[in-house]
Protein backbone atom coordinates (compact mmCIF):
# COMPACT_ATOMS: atom_id res chain seq x y z
CA UNK A 1 0.00 0.00 0.00
CA UNK A 2 0.88 3.16 -1.02
CA UNK A 3 2.11 5.83 1.89
CA UNK A 4 0.13 8.90 2.46
CA UNK A 5 2.02 11.94 3.20
CA UNK A 6 1.05 13.36 6.14
CA UNK A 7 2.99 16.09 7.94
CA UNK A 8 2.33 17.49 11.70
CA UNK A 9 -1.50 17.72 12.97
CA UNK A 10 -4.52 17.68 10.51
CA UNK A 11 -5.67 21.17 11.12
CA UNK A 12 -9.19 22.48 11.34
CA UNK A 13 -10.14 24.73 8.95
CA UNK A 14 -12.63 27.19 8.57
CA UNK A 15 -15.70 26.29 5.49
CA UNK A 16 -17.69 28.38 4.15
CA UNK A 17 -21.08 27.25 2.49
CA UNK A 18 -20.69 28.69 -0.98
CA UNK A 19 -23.47 26.80 -3.08
CA UNK A 20 -26.11 24.03 -2.42
CA UNK A 21 -27.53 21.55 -5.10
CA UNK A 22 -30.12 19.30 -4.17
CA UNK A 23 -29.37 15.79 -5.36
CA UNK A 24 -33.05 13.93 -4.80
CA UNK A 25 -35.31 14.96 -1.76
CA UNK A 26 -33.14 14.37 0.86
CA UNK A 27 -29.95 14.72 -0.38
CA UNK A 28 -28.12 17.36 -0.71
CA UNK A 29 -24.67 18.57 -2.62
CA UNK A 30 -22.57 21.30 -0.58
CA UNK A 31 -19.49 23.32 -2.20
CA UNK A 32 -17.05 24.81 0.37
CA UNK A 33 -14.79 27.42 0.40
CA UNK A 34 -11.77 25.92 2.24
CA UNK A 35 -8.95 28.56 2.45
CA UNK A 36 -5.22 26.93 2.51
CA UNK A 37 -7.19 23.01 1.84
CA UNK A 38 -4.04 20.99 0.80
CA UNK A 39 -5.79 18.89 -1.96
CA UNK A 40 -6.83 15.50 -2.16
CA UNK A 41 -6.86 12.28 -3.51
CA UNK A 42 -10.55 10.35 -5.14
CA UNK A 43 -11.85 8.24 -2.80
CA UNK A 44 -10.90 10.53 0.66
CA UNK A 45 -12.76 11.72 3.76
CA UNK A 46 -13.11 14.40 5.88
CA UNK A 47 -14.38 14.92 8.86
CA UNK A 48 -16.68 17.67 9.59
CA UNK A 49 -17.35 19.87 12.85
CA UNK A 50 -20.64 21.65 14.56
CA UNK A 51 -20.22 24.05 17.25
CA UNK A 52 -23.43 24.95 18.81
CA UNK A 53 -23.17 28.51 20.90
CA UNK A 54 -23.33 26.88 23.44
CA UNK A 55 -19.73 25.27 22.71
CA UNK A 56 -20.91 21.79 22.53
CA UNK A 57 -20.06 20.10 19.02
CA UNK A 58 -20.14 16.85 17.03
CA UNK A 59 -18.21 15.50 14.19
CA UNK A 60 -18.82 12.98 11.82
CA UNK A 61 -16.51 12.05 8.58
CA UNK A 62 -18.10 12.48 5.03
CA UNK A 63 -16.51 11.43 1.26
CA UNK A 64 -15.29 14.40 -0.54
CA UNK A 65 -17.80 14.25 -4.00
CA UNK A 66 -15.50 15.40 -6.49
CA UNK A 67 -11.09 15.72 -7.42
CA UNK A 68 -9.32 18.33 -5.69
CA UNK A 69 -10.19 21.74 -7.05
CA UNK A 70 -8.13 25.02 -5.45
CA UNK A 71 -9.89 25.89 -2.30
CA UNK A 72 -13.21 24.31 -3.30
CA UNK A 73 -14.47 21.45 -1.95
CA UNK A 74 -17.89 19.42 -2.16
CA UNK A 75 -19.45 16.84 0.08
CA UNK A 76 -22.84 15.23 -0.55
CA UNK A 77 -24.90 14.35 2.37
CA UNK A 78 -27.98 12.14 2.86
CA UNK A 79 -30.64 13.10 5.28
CA UNK A 80 -30.86 9.86 8.24
CA UNK A 81 -33.83 10.76 9.90
CA UNK A 82 -33.34 11.84 13.37
CA UNK A 83 -29.46 12.14 12.56
CA UNK A 84 -27.65 14.69 14.89
CA UNK A 85 -25.41 16.43 11.99
CA UNK A 86 -27.11 15.29 8.29
CA UNK A 87 -30.43 16.90 9.54
CA UNK A 88 -28.34 19.81 10.07
CA UNK A 89 -26.69 19.89 7.00
CA UNK A 90 -29.38 18.88 5.09
CA UNK A 91 -31.92 21.63 6.81
CA UNK A 92 -31.23 24.63 8.54
CA UNK A 93 -27.85 24.78 7.37
CA UNK A 94 -27.11 27.77 4.39
CA UNK A 95 -25.31 29.25 2.33
CA UNK A 96 -22.40 31.68 4.12
CA UNK A 97 -22.80 29.63 7.48
CA UNK A 98 -19.38 28.37 8.60
CA UNK A 99 -18.27 24.82 9.90
CA UNK A 100 -14.62 23.21 10.87
CA UNK A 101 -13.47 20.62 8.31
CA UNK A 102 -10.20 18.53 8.70
CA UNK A 103 -8.67 15.90 6.23
CA UNK A 104 -8.33 14.70 3.90
CA UNK A 105 -7.94 11.23 5.61
CA UNK A 106 -7.61 7.62 4.25
CA UNK A 107 -4.86 6.46 1.62
CA UNK A 108 -6.46 3.18 0.74
CA UNK A 109 -9.87 3.04 -0.60
CA UNK A 110 -8.28 5.81 -3.34
CA UNK A 111 -7.90 5.59 -6.63
CA UNK A 112 -4.76 7.39 -8.65
CA UNK A 113 -5.26 8.80 -12.18
CA UNK A 114 -1.47 7.33 -12.86
CA UNK A 115 -3.28 3.63 -12.37
CA UNK A 116 -4.13 2.02 -15.73
CA UNK A 117 -6.27 -0.94 -14.06
CA UNK A 118 -9.74 -1.32 -14.98
CA UNK A 119 -11.95 -0.48 -12.62
CA UNK A 120 -15.11 -1.36 -11.41
CA UNK A 121 -17.24 0.58 -8.62
CA UNK A 122 -20.06 -0.55 -6.88
CA UNK A 123 -22.25 1.86 -5.01
CA UNK A 124 -25.28 1.35 -2.78
CA UNK A 125 -27.44 4.95 -2.05
CA UNK A 126 -25.24 7.46 -0.72
CA UNK A 127 -22.11 5.15 -1.14
CA UNK A 128 -21.97 6.21 -4.82
CA UNK A 129 -20.07 9.73 -3.05
CA UNK A 130 -16.42 8.72 -3.36
CA UNK A 131 -17.02 6.70 -6.37
CA UNK A 132 -18.12 9.84 -8.26
CA UNK A 133 -15.15 11.63 -7.04
CA UNK A 134 -12.85 8.96 -8.83
CA UNK A 135 -15.46 9.30 -12.10
CA UNK A 136 -15.22 13.29 -12.06
CA UNK A 137 -11.24 12.68 -11.21
CA UNK A 138 -10.64 9.94 -14.06
CA UNK A 139 -12.39 12.87 -16.72
CA UNK A 140 -10.40 15.90 -15.42
CA UNK A 141 -7.26 13.76 -15.70
CA UNK A 142 -8.12 12.66 -19.35
CA UNK A 143 -7.00 9.13 -18.15
CA UNK A 144 -7.91 6.08 -20.23
CA UNK A 145 -8.91 3.83 -17.51
CA UNK A 146 -12.04 1.60 -18.31
CA UNK A 147 -14.14 2.29 -15.78
CA UNK A 148 -18.06 0.44 -14.57
CA UNK A 149 -20.34 1.88 -12.14
CA UNK A 150 -22.68 -0.47 -10.92
CA UNK A 151 -25.48 1.68 -8.82
CA UNK A 152 -27.88 0.31 -6.64
CA UNK A 153 -30.92 2.64 -5.73
CA UNK A 154 -34.56 2.25 -4.28
CA UNK A 155 -36.18 4.21 -7.13
CA UNK A 156 -34.88 6.65 -10.03
CA UNK A 157 -35.82 9.36 -7.95
CA UNK A 158 -32.61 8.68 -5.42
CA UNK A 159 -30.18 8.96 -7.92
CA UNK A 160 -27.46 11.24 -6.85
CA UNK A 161 -26.05 13.24 -9.91
CA UNK A 162 -28.73 11.75 -12.29
CA UNK A 163 -27.93 14.19 -15.12
CA UNK A 164 -24.19 13.82 -15.21
CA UNK A 165 -24.28 10.08 -14.94
CA UNK A 166 -26.16 10.16 -17.97
CA UNK A 167 -24.39 12.00 -20.00
CA UNK A 168 -22.75 9.39 -21.97
CA UNK A 169 -18.94 9.49 -21.53
CA UNK A 170 -15.72 7.36 -23.56
CA UNK A 171 -14.99 5.04 -20.99
CA UNK A 172 -17.70 5.02 -18.53
CA UNK A 173 -20.22 1.98 -18.62
CA UNK A 174 -23.29 3.04 -15.82
CA UNK A 175 -25.34 -0.32 -15.07
CA UNK A 176 -28.69 0.75 -12.23
CA UNK A 177 -30.01 -1.17 -10.40
CA UNK A 178 -33.26 -0.30 -8.72
CA UNK A 179 -34.36 -2.19 -5.40
CA UNK A 180 -38.03 -0.92 -5.45
CA UNK A 181 -39.32 0.90 -8.22
CA UNK A 182 -38.06 0.70 -11.74
CA UNK A 183 -38.15 3.77 -14.49
CA UNK A 184 -41.51 4.51 -16.01
CA UNK A 185 -41.71 2.02 -18.91
CA UNK A 186 -38.74 -0.05 -18.12
CA UNK A 187 -38.76 -3.98 -18.51
CA UNK A 188 -38.29 -6.17 -15.64
CA UNK A 189 -39.38 -5.91 -11.89
CA UNK A 190 -37.09 -4.40 -9.09
CA UNK A 191 -34.47 -6.45 -7.47
CA UNK A 192 -31.64 -6.36 -5.35
CA UNK A 193 -28.00 -6.23 -6.53
CA UNK A 194 -26.70 -10.23 -6.65
CA UNK A 195 -23.99 -12.63 -8.08
CA UNK A 196 -25.88 -12.10 -11.20
CA UNK A 197 -25.71 -8.40 -11.93
CA UNK A 198 -22.02 -8.91 -11.13
CA UNK A 199 -20.89 -11.13 -13.12
CA UNK A 200 -22.58 -9.23 -16.07
CA UNK A 201 -21.45 -5.80 -14.99
CA UNK A 202 -17.70 -6.28 -13.30
CA UNK A 203 -14.51 -7.21 -15.47
CA UNK A 204 -12.96 -10.44 -16.24
CA UNK A 205 -10.30 -11.26 -13.29
CA UNK A 206 -7.87 -11.32 -15.60
CA UNK A 207 -8.18 -8.52 -16.84
CA UNK A 208 -6.97 -7.25 -13.33
CA UNK A 209 -9.19 -4.88 -12.06
CA UNK A 210 -9.11 -2.63 -9.43
CA UNK A 211 -13.14 -2.82 -7.45
CA UNK A 212 -14.28 -0.38 -4.95
CA UNK A 213 -17.41 -0.72 -3.17
CA UNK A 214 -18.87 1.31 -0.69
CA UNK A 215 -22.13 1.58 0.53
CA UNK A 216 -24.58 0.34 3.55
CA UNK A 217 -22.30 -2.13 5.50
CA UNK A 218 -24.96 -5.49 4.48
CA UNK A 219 -24.66 -3.98 1.02
CA UNK A 220 -20.66 -4.01 0.81
CA UNK A 221 -20.89 -7.54 2.42
CA UNK A 222 -23.30 -9.03 -0.01
CA UNK A 223 -21.31 -7.74 -3.02
CA UNK A 224 -18.14 -8.24 -1.84
CA UNK A 225 -18.93 -12.02 -1.27
CA UNK A 226 -20.61 -12.21 -4.14
CA UNK A 227 -16.84 -10.77 -6.12
CA UNK A 228 -15.01 -13.21 -3.86
CA UNK A 229 -17.47 -16.34 -5.54
CA UNK A 230 -16.85 -14.94 -8.72
CA UNK A 231 -13.13 -15.64 -8.55
CA UNK A 232 -11.84 -11.82 -7.69
CA UNK A 233 -8.90 -11.75 -5.06
CA UNK A 234 -9.78 -10.46 -1.91
CA UNK A 235 -6.79 -8.09 -2.30
CA UNK A 236 -8.52 -6.21 -5.72
CA UNK A 237 -11.15 -5.14 -3.54
CA UNK A 238 -12.03 -2.36 -1.32
CA UNK A 239 -14.64 -1.51 0.94
CA UNK A 240 -15.67 1.49 2.89
CA UNK A 241 -18.82 1.02 4.78
CA UNK A 242 -21.29 4.18 5.44
CA UNK A 243 -24.09 2.96 7.76
CA UNK A 244 -24.32 1.10 11.01
CA UNK A 245 -25.72 -2.42 10.84
CA UNK A 246 -28.43 -4.44 12.90
CA UNK A 247 -27.16 -7.66 14.24
CA UNK B 1 -13.99 27.16 21.29
CA UNK B 2 -14.27 26.04 17.50
CA UNK B 3 -16.11 28.53 14.93
CA UNK B 4 -20.38 28.29 15.48
CA UNK B 5 -22.68 27.20 13.25
CA UNK B 6 -25.71 28.97 13.18
CA UNK B 7 -28.86 27.35 14.56
CA UNK B 8 -26.77 23.79 15.47
CA UNK B 9 -28.00 23.20 18.58
CA UNK B 10 -26.89 19.53 18.70
CA UNK B 11 -28.48 16.45 20.61
CA UNK B 12 -26.48 13.97 22.96
CA UNK B 13 -25.70 16.29 26.26
CA UNK B 14 -24.21 15.99 29.26
CA UNK B 15 -24.52 12.30 28.17
CA UNK B 16 -22.50 8.91 29.46
CA UNK B 17 -19.51 9.37 31.94
CA UNK B 18 -18.49 6.39 29.93
CA UNK B 19 -18.53 7.78 26.66
CA UNK B 20 -15.18 9.19 25.13
CA UNK B 21 -15.50 12.72 23.62
CA UNK B 22 -16.94 13.05 20.25
CA UNK B 23 -17.98 8.95 20.72
CA UNK B 24 -22.34 8.45 19.98
CA UNK B 25 -23.79 5.58 21.37
CA UNK B 26 -24.67 2.60 19.30
CA UNK B 27 -27.07 -0.30 19.87
CA UNK B 28 -25.89 -1.88 16.64
CA UNK B 29 -22.76 -3.17 16.15
CA UNK B 30 -21.39 -1.76 13.17
CA UNK B 31 -18.86 -3.87 10.92
CA UNK B 32 -15.90 -1.70 9.70
CA UNK B 33 -12.87 -2.65 7.70
CA UNK B 34 -10.66 -2.30 4.56
CA UNK B 35 -11.76 -4.89 2.36
CA UNK B 36 -14.13 -8.07 1.98
CA UNK B 37 -14.74 -10.21 5.07
CA UNK B 38 -11.93 -12.75 5.62
CA UNK B 39 -12.97 -15.94 5.94
CA UNK B 40 -10.71 -18.79 7.21
CA UNK B 41 -11.32 -22.37 7.80
CA UNK B 42 -10.94 -23.52 11.15
CA UNK B 43 -8.90 -26.84 10.39
CA UNK B 44 -6.46 -24.04 8.76
CA UNK B 45 -6.13 -21.54 11.32
CA UNK B 46 -3.19 -21.00 13.12
CA UNK B 47 -2.26 -18.22 15.36
CA UNK B 48 1.73 -18.05 16.45
CA UNK B 49 3.47 -15.13 18.38
CA UNK B 50 7.26 -14.45 17.22
CA UNK B 51 10.11 -13.06 19.12
CA UNK B 52 12.52 -10.35 17.72
CA UNK B 53 14.79 -13.50 17.78
CA UNK B 54 12.61 -15.64 15.52
CA UNK B 55 11.31 -17.42 18.58
CA UNK B 56 7.80 -18.63 17.40
CA UNK B 57 4.91 -20.42 19.36
CA UNK B 58 1.94 -21.21 17.22
CA UNK B 59 -1.61 -23.02 18.13
CA UNK B 60 -4.12 -24.46 16.30
CA UNK B 61 -8.00 -23.58 17.19
CA UNK B 62 -8.73 -26.38 19.20
CA UNK B 63 -5.04 -25.51 21.01
CA UNK B 64 -6.26 -21.98 21.41
CA UNK B 65 -9.65 -22.65 22.77
CA UNK B 66 -8.23 -25.20 25.20
CA UNK B 67 -6.53 -22.81 27.24
CA UNK B 68 -7.54 -21.13 30.16
CA UNK B 69 -10.28 -18.09 29.04
CA UNK B 70 -11.88 -15.52 30.35
CA UNK B 71 -15.06 -14.09 30.13
CA UNK B 72 -14.91 -10.18 30.06
CA UNK B 73 -17.10 -7.50 29.36
CA UNK B 74 -16.43 -4.13 27.50
CA UNK B 75 -17.06 -1.21 26.28
CA UNK B 76 -15.51 -0.56 22.62
CA UNK B 77 -14.93 2.76 20.71
CA UNK B 78 -14.24 3.15 17.01
CA UNK B 79 -12.79 6.06 15.15
CA UNK B 80 -16.11 6.34 13.21
CA UNK B 81 -17.40 7.45 16.46
CA UNK B 82 -19.62 5.02 17.43
CA UNK B 83 -19.09 3.19 20.70
CA UNK B 84 -20.94 0.48 22.12
CA UNK B 85 -21.16 -0.44 25.86
CA UNK B 86 -21.05 -3.89 28.10
CA UNK B 87 -19.86 -6.14 24.71
CA UNK B 88 -19.44 -9.41 26.21
CA UNK B 89 -17.04 -11.34 25.37
CA UNK B 90 -14.65 -15.06 25.63
CA UNK B 91 -11.10 -15.42 24.96
CA UNK B 92 -7.43 -16.16 26.02
CA UNK B 93 -5.28 -12.82 27.76
CA UNK B 94 -2.55 -12.13 25.50
CA UNK B 95 -0.20 -12.53 28.67
CA UNK B 96 -1.19 -16.26 28.57
CA UNK B 97 0.39 -16.43 25.11
CA UNK B 98 3.14 -14.49 25.29
CA UNK B 99 3.85 -16.80 28.60
CA UNK B 100 7.66 -16.77 29.72
CA UNK B 101 9.15 -16.10 26.03
CA UNK B 102 12.56 -14.58 25.91
CA UNK B 103 12.25 -11.31 24.87
CA UNK B 104 13.34 -7.05 25.37
CA UNK B 105 10.72 -6.25 22.95
CA UNK B 106 8.65 -2.77 23.49
CA UNK B 107 6.33 -3.25 20.64
CA UNK B 108 3.65 -5.59 18.83
CA UNK B 109 2.77 -6.03 15.42
CA UNK B 110 -0.93 -7.79 15.05
CA UNK B 111 -1.10 -9.74 11.49
CA UNK B 112 -4.48 -10.74 10.35
CA UNK B 113 -4.98 -13.25 7.72
CA UNK B 114 -5.97 -10.89 4.36
CA UNK B 115 -2.75 -9.00 5.17
CA UNK B 116 -3.74 -6.11 7.78
CA UNK B 117 -1.35 -5.03 10.25
CA UNK B 118 -1.56 -2.60 13.61
CA UNK B 119 1.27 -1.73 15.91
CA UNK B 120 0.86 -1.60 19.62
CA UNK B 121 2.88 -0.70 22.56
CA UNK B 122 3.71 -4.23 24.43
CA UNK B 123 2.46 -3.04 27.73
CA UNK B 124 -0.80 -2.20 26.46
CA UNK B 125 -1.60 -6.20 25.79
CA UNK B 126 -0.20 -6.87 29.29
CA UNK B 127 -2.03 -6.94 32.59
CA UNK B 128 -5.49 -8.19 31.61
CA UNK B 129 -5.68 -5.29 29.13
CA UNK B 130 -6.06 -7.48 26.15
CA UNK B 131 -7.58 -10.72 24.72
CA UNK B 132 -7.07 -13.07 21.31
CA UNK B 133 -11.35 -13.50 21.45
CA UNK B 134 -13.42 -16.10 19.97
CA UNK B 135 -17.03 -15.55 21.24
CA UNK B 136 -19.14 -13.01 21.27
CA UNK B 137 -22.12 -12.60 23.18
CA UNK B 138 -21.77 -16.60 24.15
CA UNK B 139 -21.65 -18.19 20.50
CA UNK B 140 -18.22 -18.18 17.93
CA UNK B 141 -17.33 -15.04 16.65
CA UNK B 142 -18.75 -14.23 13.06
CA UNK B 143 -16.21 -13.62 10.15
CA UNK B 144 -17.85 -9.75 9.85
CA UNK B 145 -16.44 -9.04 13.44
CA UNK B 146 -13.13 -11.12 12.94
CA UNK B 147 -13.90 -14.59 13.44
CA UNK B 148 -12.69 -17.15 14.26
CA UNK B 149 -10.50 -14.93 16.68
CA UNK B 150 -9.85 -11.22 16.74
CA UNK B 151 -7.56 -9.33 18.66
CA UNK B 152 -9.24 -7.21 21.39
CA UNK B 153 -7.97 -4.62 23.11
CA UNK B 154 -10.79 -2.34 24.17
CA UNK B 155 -9.17 0.59 25.92
CA UNK B 156 -8.04 2.13 22.19
CA UNK B 157 -9.86 2.63 19.32
CA UNK B 158 -11.17 -0.53 17.16
CA UNK B 159 -9.06 -0.33 14.49
CA UNK B 160 -6.24 -2.12 17.22
CA UNK B 161 -8.38 -4.84 17.51
CA UNK B 162 -7.40 -6.75 14.76
CA UNK B 163 -10.32 -9.01 13.45
CA UNK B 164 -8.68 -12.43 11.79
CA UNK B 165 -5.71 -12.12 13.79
CA UNK B 166 -3.06 -14.79 12.34
CA UNK B 167 -0.68 -13.97 14.82
CA UNK B 168 1.64 -10.98 16.94
CA UNK B 169 5.15 -10.13 15.98
CA UNK B 170 7.34 -8.72 18.96
CA UNK B 171 9.45 -5.57 18.17
CA UNK B 172 11.98 -3.89 19.86
CA UNK B 173 10.79 -0.87 17.11
CA UNK B 174 7.83 0.24 16.63
CA UNK B 175 6.17 -0.10 12.87
CA UNK B 176 3.35 1.54 11.91
CA UNK B 177 1.06 -1.05 10.47
CA UNK B 178 -2.16 -0.90 7.76
CA UNK B 179 -3.85 2.93 8.50
CA UNK B 180 -1.37 3.82 10.95
CA UNK B 181 0.92 4.25 7.79
CA UNK B 182 -2.43 6.14 6.09
CA UNK B 183 -2.44 8.64 8.66
CA UNK B 184 -4.26 7.43 11.47
CA UNK B 185 -2.65 8.07 14.72
CA UNK B 186 0.31 5.26 16.20
CA UNK B 187 -1.57 4.71 19.74
CA UNK B 188 -5.49 5.72 19.43
CA UNK B 189 -6.63 6.27 22.68
CA UNK B 190 -10.57 7.08 22.38
CA UNK B 191 -10.41 9.07 25.96
CA UNK B 192 -7.65 11.55 24.14
CA UNK B 193 -9.07 11.15 20.96
CA UNK B 194 -5.87 10.09 19.03
CA UNK B 195 -7.50 9.72 15.78
CA UNK B 196 -4.83 10.82 13.52
CA UNK B 197 -1.48 11.56 13.47
CA UNK B 198 -0.46 14.59 15.83
CA UNK B 199 -3.67 14.06 17.83
C1 LIG C 1 -15.66 7.14 5.96
C2 LIG C 1 -17.09 7.59 5.98
C3 LIG C 1 -17.59 8.34 4.91
C4 LIG C 1 -18.92 8.78 4.91
N1 LIG C 1 -19.37 9.50 3.83
C5 LIG C 1 -20.66 9.92 3.81
C6 LIG C 1 -21.16 10.66 2.67
O1 LIG C 1 -20.43 10.94 1.70
N2 LIG C 1 -22.47 11.06 2.70
C7 LIG C 1 -23.28 10.77 3.76
O2 LIG C 1 -24.46 11.19 3.73
N3 LIG C 1 -22.84 10.06 4.84
C8 LIG C 1 -21.55 9.64 4.90
N4 LIG C 1 -21.09 8.94 5.99
C9 LIG C 1 -21.99 8.75 7.16
C10 LIG C 1 -21.91 9.99 8.07
O3 LIG C 1 -20.62 10.04 8.68
C11 LIG C 1 -22.93 9.99 9.24
O4 LIG C 1 -22.86 8.75 9.90
C12 LIG C 1 -24.35 10.23 8.78
O5 LIG C 1 -24.46 11.50 8.13
C13 LIG C 1 -25.32 10.19 9.98
O6 LIG C 1 -24.92 11.15 10.93
P1 LIG C 1 -25.99 11.91 11.79
O7 LIG C 1 -25.27 12.76 12.78
O8 LIG C 1 -26.97 12.60 10.92
O9 LIG C 1 -26.75 10.73 12.51
P2 LIG C 1 -26.53 10.24 14.00
O10 LIG C 1 -27.12 11.23 14.92
O11 LIG C 1 -25.12 9.89 14.18
O12 LIG C 1 -27.39 8.95 13.95
C14 LIG C 1 -26.80 7.69 13.62
C15 LIG C 1 -27.81 6.57 13.70
O13 LIG C 1 -28.60 6.65 14.84
C16 LIG C 1 -29.97 6.72 14.48
N5 LIG C 1 -30.59 7.74 15.32
C17 LIG C 1 -30.36 9.05 15.25
N6 LIG C 1 -31.08 9.67 16.15
C18 LIG C 1 -31.81 8.74 16.83
C19 LIG C 1 -32.74 8.79 17.87
N7 LIG C 1 -33.08 9.92 18.43
N8 LIG C 1 -33.26 7.62 18.30
C20 LIG C 1 -32.91 6.47 17.75
N9 LIG C 1 -32.03 6.37 16.75
C21 LIG C 1 -31.50 7.51 16.29
C22 LIG C 1 -30.03 7.16 13.07
O14 LIG C 1 -31.16 6.66 12.40
C23 LIG C 1 -28.78 6.55 12.54
O15 LIG C 1 -28.98 5.23 12.19
C24 LIG C 1 -19.77 8.47 6.00
C25 LIG C 1 -19.27 7.72 7.07
C26 LIG C 1 -17.95 7.28 7.08
C27 LIG C 1 -17.45 6.45 8.25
Amino acid sequence: MARTAVSGRLAWRVANLAEIRQETATARTLVFDVPGWPGHLAGQHVDVRLTAADGYTAQRSYSLAAPSDGDRLELTVQRVAGGEVSEHLTGPYAVGDPVEIRGPIGGWFVWRPTDPAPVLLVAGGSGVVPLMAMIRARRAAGSRALFRLVYSVRTPADLYYAAELRKPYAGLDVTYVYTRELPDGAPGIPRRISVATLNTASWPTDFGPTTFVCGPTAFVETVADALLALGHSPHSIRTERFGPSRD
Amino acid sequence: MGVITPGFTGRARGGNPRLPPGQYLTEDFPVLSAGPTQRVHLDKWEFAVTTEKGEKRSWSFRELTSLPSEKFTVDIHCVTQWSKLDTRWRGVPVETLIGDLDTEADYVLAHSYGGYTTNLPLADLLDGQAWIAYEYNGKPLTPEHGGPARLLVPHLYLWKSAKWVRGLELATKDEPGFWESSGYHDYGDPWREQRYQGD
